[in-house]
């Protein structure tokens, strides 16, 4: 008799820790992302991290997504191909997630894309290369915008301003290779005249030889594309030599840092840069306002400082992902990459997103505006 | 004595291929076997580095170079140009291996740190060229499209394959490696690292040798690259750089100098480490220094030297445990 | 090309070629005592520019005395590695000491990337902004710092090593260090010397190009790098010749960029380097065989 009870007990116990245990327990939903945290692309990495870092805590405290919490996997690939290869191998195989945020780099995004349609798990990356989303891979997205549609930014401003004369001056890595290739197909075509091809190394502290050489060919405008610090020695070099031309910048150096170390020779530089840079400036009724100035007052308050254009790839990337697991209803892989690519008017940081079977990237020219820096400060040009 | 080491040796590799063939069945997971297909065509370049440095005494800093002149090379071919993987594999080692026979001309007149530099020097010039050469080498973003490797009509698609294919080749080239030590080459190279003078005294050809061990150690960098290209399928400019070079002949070092064992160990060590520690995420790179640090002082003749030391003492305490029960 | 443009290009070449100089002359002195290649020695002018931005930044120090300190902090650095990696390790061969050199240059890398982040900061210059014109070439005030104060530095240890009694105990240790102990050189504290006295160098480096270079923690990879190589062409050992690599390397540069391609102006540059290596191998200055690895 005494067993009986004893056994009745037992099972209650049981069922009751049965009926618990989903509620208690959610199995996390678990998104992979591969950053170059530190290496030559740490400016990119660094903030995209912080990003996630911040979004995760965010999504959490507001119940997670579809009730169960986020749980981030981020490797850092140190800039490295090699190290960028094995991290996603560890995201696919042995963490299993459901989604993978980044590379940071072009390269190492290039990489890595074959591996998502053997794995059947989508990757949003955060590089810019046209070639990572043209063909379009059906497992593989991207939230940077173009270098065509800064150039296309660029070009119009040289228009209006009645320059024809160009010359190019940028950097001896992935990204400066991106806008040269191009510069170097769109100023021709534009009507412009291409007058000078020069390069810098990405660790070079003086660009007077190119700028001498430049200045000496009398060209109407100058495009430097560059990451910092370059553009910031080439900006002060610029001033050193007395040059008048005007300097037109990519959105590489969109960020506070720049005008920090460019300091006065910063002074009248223009460059296309997402809304981000000057929040305050945002038109009233611009749905990315409201976004915005969320994500840079969240940032600025966690890690004491604005985020740079490059955070807000990872935010959208995220942010994207999080969507399409909640409007699915799934946090499947396949779910989500479908949900993913029938993504419209997505409101995100760098712009509006609307993906579509032909189109991954999902932005247009208008989520670049130009900007030039007056005063120390950015100053948004209607 | 050579009979004994032969045989020595003999029952090293057997045990080292055994160890290669079994380990995808003792490692928890298949991810690792990504890190251990990196690890081994690293320790493919460190073996032929070592015969370079811990056996003749000659340095080279330009060996990520040739690794990268390979892979370029058939990648180049085989991608863009439509050769079969097989022929752009053979072009890619040939390739490397001329270029190795030309530099060693005029390089190997150097010696010591001017020597180094003169390596050092070749390898950022290739550097440079894989970078701006954008039409042919794909720039700084890398080069995207090359074939998965495909021999005899039969491709190594899966990780699996791929990794008793590199382990292969890797136990053949110590093999190859072991056997030339104990040759007349062998002999003649330690003689130069010796004394140059006294080698060629004893009527060594001393430029002939040198030159032989420059041109073999770039062609296993250079195999270690085709295989290297046609794993990964991708090849871009920041792999084989400065940086490589020297973490290479710290690979040598820290394994153990004249070692084809340490040679193993050192490239597989530095290789696998990253992986432990990514776990301390900022605290890594200070945590790399640190212990490649403490590894030399610690472990001065290198992991090969260190564990054939405590292999010794091992025994020597065996030895001693035993010794009273005799009579 | 008008003869501005080309005055343009050889200041610009003699100041990054001073920047060379400055990390060169470091080199030699720590190879002439120990004769090692300190591949730390970047990272020793990268602490000295970090510091000074540190100790300037967030403790609000005036620049004279947050270069003081940083030169300070920086020597004191180098007698650290000398005391906890270098002489732990003795009884090494110089390849294993070059790779101790290695660790420790990652190892403070990651150090001040993990204390001070992985932004590039800019000092302030000494002495203003406003270029200098001659004959249609523009200079920076820094520039002329730059080159003052790499002069000033290979004067003070042309005299270290040549006249002054610790100069030669130094040099002796490095031909034969047990010989040099014979006649009553303390060699390990010649080694010690040898180190605080390249970090000092390196650190007034350091501070003087930050302003013109702008630093970061990585600053130093590049800078050890051409730094090397200066000293071999110039020859190892003889601070001159450190110095004087270091500016033909700059010039050859900045015409490189200028006259010929801007992509391949380092390519450029070690073309010319080996050529005259293979030419001279113990430099162009190099007087002794400089036989060690």
């Amino acid at each position: 008799m005494k067993t009986v009870r004893l056994f009745a007990v037992l099972a209650a116990v049981c069922l009751m820790t049965l009926s618990l245990a989903p509620a208690r327990a959610a199995e996390p939903v678990k998104i992979g992302a591969v950053l170059s945290v530190t290496g030559p692309a740490s400016f990119l990495g660094e903030p995209e991290k912080n990003t996630l870092l911040l979004l995760q805590d965010r999504i959490n405290a507001a119940g997670g997504i579809l009730g169960r919490p986020l749980e981030l996997v981020i490797y850092d690939d140190e800039t490295d191909v090699n190290k960028c290869v094995l991290a996603v191998d560890k995201l696919l195989k042995k963490d299993r997630v459901v989604a993978v945020i980044g590379p940071t780099v072009s390269g190492n995004t290039l990489a890595v894309m074959n591996k998502f349609p053997a794995a059947k798990v989508p990757m949003i990356s955060c590089a810019a290369a046209e070639k990572i989303t043209r063909p379009v891979n059906p497992w593989v997205f991207k939230t940077p915008q173009s270098d065509r549609q800064a150039v296309a930014r660029i070009l119009d401003h040289l228009r209006q301003a009645g320059l024809s004369r160009v010359a190019i001056l940028t950097v001896s890595d992935g990204f400066g290779q991106a806008g040269r290739a191009v510069l170097a197909e769109m100023l021709p075509a534009g009507g412009f005249t291409l007058v000078a091809d020069e390069i810098y190394g990405p660790k070079d502290t003086d660009m007077t030889p190119q700028l001498t050489k430049i200045k000496g060919l009398a060209p109407d405008a100058i495009v430097c594309w560059g990451t910092n610090p370059g553009p910031a020695v080439i900006a002060r070099n610029r001033v050193q030599l007395g040059i008048r031309t005007p300097l037109y910048m990519s959105h590489g150096v969109a960020s506070n840092k720049f005008i920090e170390l460019a300091g006065e020779a910063a002074e009248g530089l223009l460059l296309p840069a997402g809304r981000m840079v000057a929040v305050e400036q945002i038109e009233d009724g611009n749905p990315q306002k409201d976004v915005l100035a969320a994500y840079v007052a969240d940032y600025a308050a966690r890690f004491g400082a604005p985020p740079s254009t490059f955070g807000g790839y990872a935010h959208d990337a995220l942010a994207l992902v999080r969507a399409a697991i909640e409007t699915s209803g799934s946090a499947e892989p396949r779910a989500i990459r479908d949900a993913l690519e029938a993504t419209t008017g997505f409101v995100g940081a760098t712009g509006v997103f609307n993906f579509s079977p032909e189109d991954h990237n999902g932005l247009d020219p208008s989520s670049f505006v130009m900007v030039g820096i007056e005063n120390g400060a950015w100053k948004v040009l209607r | 004595m050579t009979a004994g080491r032969g045989a020595g040796n003999l029952a090293a590799l057997a045990g080292f291929a055994a160890l290669v063939a079994a380990a995808p069945w003792l490692l928890p997971n298949d991810y690792y076997l990504s890190t251990l297909i990196l690890a081994f065509l690293n320790a493919m370049i460190v073996i032929g580095l070592n015969l370079l440095l811990g056996y003749a005494g000659q340095i080279s800093l330009g060996h990520g170079a040739f690794y990268g002149l390979a892979a370029y090379t058939t990648a180049v071919l085989t991608a863009a140009h439509g050769w079969p993987v097989g022929a752009g594999c053979a072009a890619g080692v040939a390739l490397t291996a001329a270029v190795a026979y030309l530099i060693s001309i005029p390089t190997l007149k150097l010696a010591g740190n001017s020597l180094a530099m003169a390596t050092l020097g070749f390898g950022l010039i290739v550097h440079i060229v894989f970078n701006e050469a954008i039409a042919i080498t794909g720039g700084p973003s890398g080069f995207v499209g090359i074939p998965r490797l495909a021999l005899f009509g039969r491709v190594f698609e899966s990780d699996l394959e791929y990794y008793f294919l590199v382990g292969g080749v890797l136990v053949l080239l110590a093999w190859a490696a072991l056997n030339l030590i104990d040759s007349r080459v062998g002999r003649a190279m330690r003689a130069i690292h010796t004394s140059e003078r006294a080698a060629e005294a004893v009527g060594i050809d001393i430029t002939g040798a040198k030159r032989f061990i420059f041109v073999l150690s770039a062609a296993y960098a250079g195999l270690a690259g085709v295989l290297y290209a046609h794993y990964l399928c991708f090849v871009a400019p920041s792999s084989f750089g400065f940086h490589f070079s020297v973490t290479l002949i710290v690979m040598v070092v820290l394994g153990g100098m004249a070692s084809v064992w340490g040679a193993v160990a050192g490239a597989v060590f530095l290789t696998v480490l990253p992986e432990f520690l990514r776990a301390f995420e900022d605290v890594e790179t200070l945590l790399y220094g640190a212990i490649l640090v403490l590894c030399v002082v610690f472990v001065p003749q290198g992991i090969a030297g260190g564990a054939s030391r405590l292999g010794r003492a091992l025994l020597a305490r065996l030895g001693a445990a035993r010794r009273p029960h005799a009579p | 090309m008008d003869t501005a443009s080309l005055l343009q290009y050889l200041v610009s070449g003699l100041t990054v070629g001073s920047t060379y100089g400055l990390t060169a002359l470091g080199f030699t002195i720590i190879f002439n005592t120990t004769g090692i290649i300190n591949f730390a020695q970047g990272e020793f002018v990268m602490l000295g520019g970090m510091l000074a931005v540190i100790l300037g930044q967030a403790l609000g120090l005036p620049l004279v005395p947050a270069v003081l300190g940083a030169v300070a902090l920086t020597t004191l650095a180098g007698g650290l590695v000398e005391r906890l990696a270098i002489r732990p390790a003795r009884g090494a061969s110089p390849i294993q000491l070059v790779i101790v050199t290695i660790g420790v240059s990652i190892l403070i890398r990651g150090l001040v990337m993990l204390l001070w982040g992985k932004d590039t900061f800019a000092l302030p210059h000494f002495s203003g902004m406003r270029p200098i014109l001659f004959a249609g070439a523009a200079m920076l005030p820094q520039s002329l710092w730059v080159l003052a104060v790499t002069l000033t530095l290979l004067a003070a240890l042309r005299a270290f090593f040549t006249a002054t009694i610790h100069g030669k105990a130094m040099l002796a240790c490095s031909h034969d260090p047990g010989a040099a102990a014979l006649v009553g050189v303390n060699v390990r504290r010649m080694v010690l010397a040898s180190f605080m006295l390249s970090a000092l160098v390196g650190a007034v480096g350091g501070v003087i190009l930050a302003p013109l270079t702008m630093t970061a923690y990585d600053v130093g990879i590049l800078l050890g790098l051409k730094g090397f190589a200066a000293c071999i062409l110039g020859g190892l050992g003889n601070p001159f010749g450190a110095a004087a690599g270091g500016l033909i390397l700059g010039v050859l540069e900045a015409f490189g960029a200028g006259l010929v391609s801007s992509a391949y102006k380092d390519a450029i540059t070690f073309i010319i380097l080996l050529a005259l290596l293979f030419a001279r191998p113990t430099g162009l200055f190099g007087a002794r065989s400089a036989d060690r690895v």
